[in-house]
């Protein structure tokens, strides 16, 4: 959910040539012991199997990415210590993509031909999600990628847990159309992601009678909301739609604060602040205000409260729990699931076993979808409370098939073309 | 009309944050030709001081007045240090001295994330600069009006320390003819340290300003340092007044360019507007005219 198109472009073009070379200069790796298996070399007659996280652990994404992999060890160690998946041992090889799509492309590349590993857990932002989609439809591998993101995709060989549009976005705007928004104003970060967002915006507001008064954008690490906060007051809308991204959300919500506006007035709807964002904003800034995710710290189930208990007790009491992260951890027990399912670790294998596949996740009950390879997760909004932590405060009651090109959405024609 | 005034005031109010961040630059690159990258993160500095000013004393509207001074002194004293342990071995060599600040700012960045993490802190406003002040039907949020005041306070308190004081009459000095400063019984080197104390302290000033306005984190230094040196570039090095116009300028520009249409094409509009500028007018708005013949 990152990064300029540009960029993108710079990266998948990078990476297409780099395929070619790392293509033709590859040793075989295709061991026929191994048949089916995709990755070709993944061993599996030992006691362990090897799986590769692969998140930026430096550089300007390491302060999400670090949290996803805290939590991706946390599901690995609970899973090892009740006996592993299929009998076998977790061994984890951890790669750094140090925030550049192109060093996400090569170490999975390194990954999957260089270490063997079963599948890959990681990503973060589209960028690098793009650049990691030719090396592991070229190898056959898989990658599970945690993060909500803009949908308009669908590979056989990712596995998408975070939500696409319609498990958040959509939910979002029935949300704000049940409490009578009549008028919307969109602010948004001047990247694919909000871009992508805002188009299927307008076409349900277009479609459901709410008037769009005004699209605003803000280049990243903007830190002067001055003109937009004033744009976004004499528009007057009933809601402001939020897909602001990083420390622009800081600057944003102080601007707004300080121009007198409130969440009662005028409440902001945003879809890219987590439990974890909320301390840097400041809660004083922003308490009140609605977000819009599929899981909260504060969700009361018992593999809530045991995840939440697990991952204070392995990191530290002060750290926060939020929606990548569970994402994250969920994403391997679904892996192990399908493995399981499958009585196999061959990509092949696991393709074919995987719709289905469901796991009792913290954020609630979880399903695999064979077609789409996305998961049906429950959409929840919550409220920002005076404790820094997010309230559910709707919910869509039951998870919601997950849709990546909004097909099954009569206003939505034409969006995916 | 109510447009006209809030884009006007949102102008003034960019150009003095620009200002502020700009204005111990102009002392240290503009008056004393030192390419220091790391003033962003002497601005960091100045804003993680008034988050730990904030958790000590607790109480907002007091830490933000004891964060000012304190802010300056931190500022100042990393100024003082980076001055004494490497600048004063590279005057005269400014493609080392950029490659040598450059990383003194990544080691403070790093520093900043191993002392207080990668996630964002929070410094809370004080109550009396929460919401904003209604004049003409129009709201002036009070914290941008305290930056302001800030700002001019700055300029006017740097202005007269070397337009009246001994001590500015020796920075002036060094500035315009460093030997025959010297031979007329200046100490540089003291001139030189003092100097670069007050630019670092003007940039911790800088940060606590920020911790109004925005994110505070290890980058906070970065998204400003590149516009600081437009300011000064434009205002004309070597120019207190040159800065003050440039950064107004630049911020009523950005604003009303904002407004009629998007905040990436201001940017960019912005950025085209001052390359012509320099292509027609490269010593800036203000040229320093002096007898050396250098």
């Amino acid at each position: 959910m990152n990064i300029s198109l540009a960029r993108r472009l710079v990266a998948v073009a990078t990476v297409s040539a780099m395929g070619l070379l790392v293509g033709c200069g590859a040793r075989v790796s295709d061991d026929p012991s191994t048949g089916a298996a995709g990755a070709g070399c993944v061993d599996t007659s030992g006691s362990s199997v090897k799986i590769g996280f692969l998140n930026s652990r430096s550089g300007t994404m390491a302060i999400s990415e670090n949290t996803v992999y805290n939590s991706l060890k946390l599901a690995a160690d609970q899973i090892n210590a009740a006996g592993g998946v299929a009998g076998k041992q977790l061994a984890i090889v951890a790669e750094d993509g140090a925030s550049e799509p192109t060093t996400f492309a090569e170490k999975a590349e390194k990954l999957i031909r260089g270490d063997c590993v079963a599948a890959v857990f990681g990503g973060w932002t589209s960028s690098s999600r793009k650049a990691m989609l030719p090396v592991f439809e070229s190898n056959n591998a898989l990658l599970f990628y945690p993060v909500q993101y803009e949908g308009l995709e669908s590979s056989k060989n990712i596995f998408y847990t975070g939500a696409t549009t319609n498990q958040q976005i959509v939910p979002a705007l029935d949300y704000l159309k049940e409490k009578g928004a009549k008028s919307l104003f969109l602010v948004g970060s001047d990247y694919v992601f909000p871009q992508t967002a805002n188009k299927i915006i307008k076409a349900y507001a277009k479609a459901n009678g709410i008037e769009v008064k005004g699209e605003e954008y803000a280049p990243l690490g903007h830190t002067d909301f001055s003109t937009i906060v004033s744009k976004v007051k004499a528009a007057d809308a009933d809601a402001v739609f939020n897909t602001l991204n990083g420390d622009s959300n800081v600057a944003f919500f102080k601007e707004y604060k300080n121009a007198g506006l409130t969440a009662d007035a005028m409440p902001v709807l945003s879809v890219s602040i987590a439990e974890e964002e909320v301390g840097g904003i400041g809660v004083g800034n922003i308490v009140g205000q609605p977000v819009a995710w599929n899981y909260y710290q504060t969700i009361d189930s018992a593999q809530n409260k045991k995840f939440v208990a697990d991952f204070k007790a392995a990191y530290g009491p002060t750290k926060v729990t939020s929606d990548p992260m569970e994402a994250a951890y969920t994403s391997l027990y679904l892996w192990k699931g399908m493995v399981e399912k499958a009585k196999s670790f061959a990509v092949a294998d696991i393709q074919k076993a995987a719709g289905g596949v469901t796991f009792d996740a913290p954020e609630g009950k979880v399903t695999v979808n064979g077609e789409n390879h996305h998961i049906a997760k429950t959409a929840l909004i919550g409220k920002i409370g005076q404790d820094g932590l997010i309230h559910t405060d709707w919910t869509s009651g039951k998870p919601i098939e997950p849709d990546p090109y909004l097909k099954s959405y009569p206003w939505a024609t034409g969006l995916s073309g | 009309m109510e447009i006209l005034l809030s884009q006007l005031f949102n102008g003034l109010s960019g150009g003095s944050i620009l200002l502020l961040a700009a204005l111990g630059l102009a002392l240290t690159f503009g008056q004393m030709g030192v390419i220091n990258m790391a003033h962003g993160e002497f601005i960091m500095a100045g804003a993680y001081t008034a988050f730990v000013v904030q958790n000590l004393l607790g109480d907002a509207g007091l830490s933000l007045l004891v964060s000012l001074p304190a802010a300056f002194v931190v500022g100042g004293l990393l100024g003082l240090a980076l001055e004494a342990l490497l600048l004063r071995r590279m005057y005269h060599r400014p493609l080392d001295t950029l490659l040598v600040t450059f990383g003194v700012s990544l080691v403070l960045q790093q520093l900043a994330r191993d002392v207080f993490g990668t996630a964002g802190v929070d410094v809370a406003a004080p109550e009396w600069l929460s919401g904003p002040v209604e004049v003409f039907g129009v709201a002036f949020p009070k914290t941008r009006l305290f930056i302001l005041v800030l700002a001019i306070v700055a300029v006017v308190v740097l202005s007269a320390l070397l337009a009246f004081t001994p001590l500015g009459r020796r920075i002036r000095a060094t500035v315009q003819n460093r030997s025959l400063a010297e031979s007329s019984g200046i100490s540089t080197r003291r001139t030189d340290r003092i100097t670069f104390f007050v630019g670092s302290g003007l940039a911790g000033v800088a940060g606590v300003a920020l911790t109004l306005m925005g994110s505070i984190s290890s980058n906070l230094g970065t998204n400003y340092i590149v516009d600081a040196f437009l300011v000064v570039v434009v205002g004309g090095v070597g120019q207190i007044k040159g800065a003050v116009i440039a950064a107004f300028v630049l911020g009523v520009a950005q604003s009303w360019i904002e407004y009629s249409t998007t905040a990436s094409i201001a940017k960019v509009v912005v950025l085209a507007l001052i390359v012509a500028f320099l292509q027609a007018r490269p010593q800036g708005i203000f040229v320093v005219r002096t007898r050396s013949l250098v």
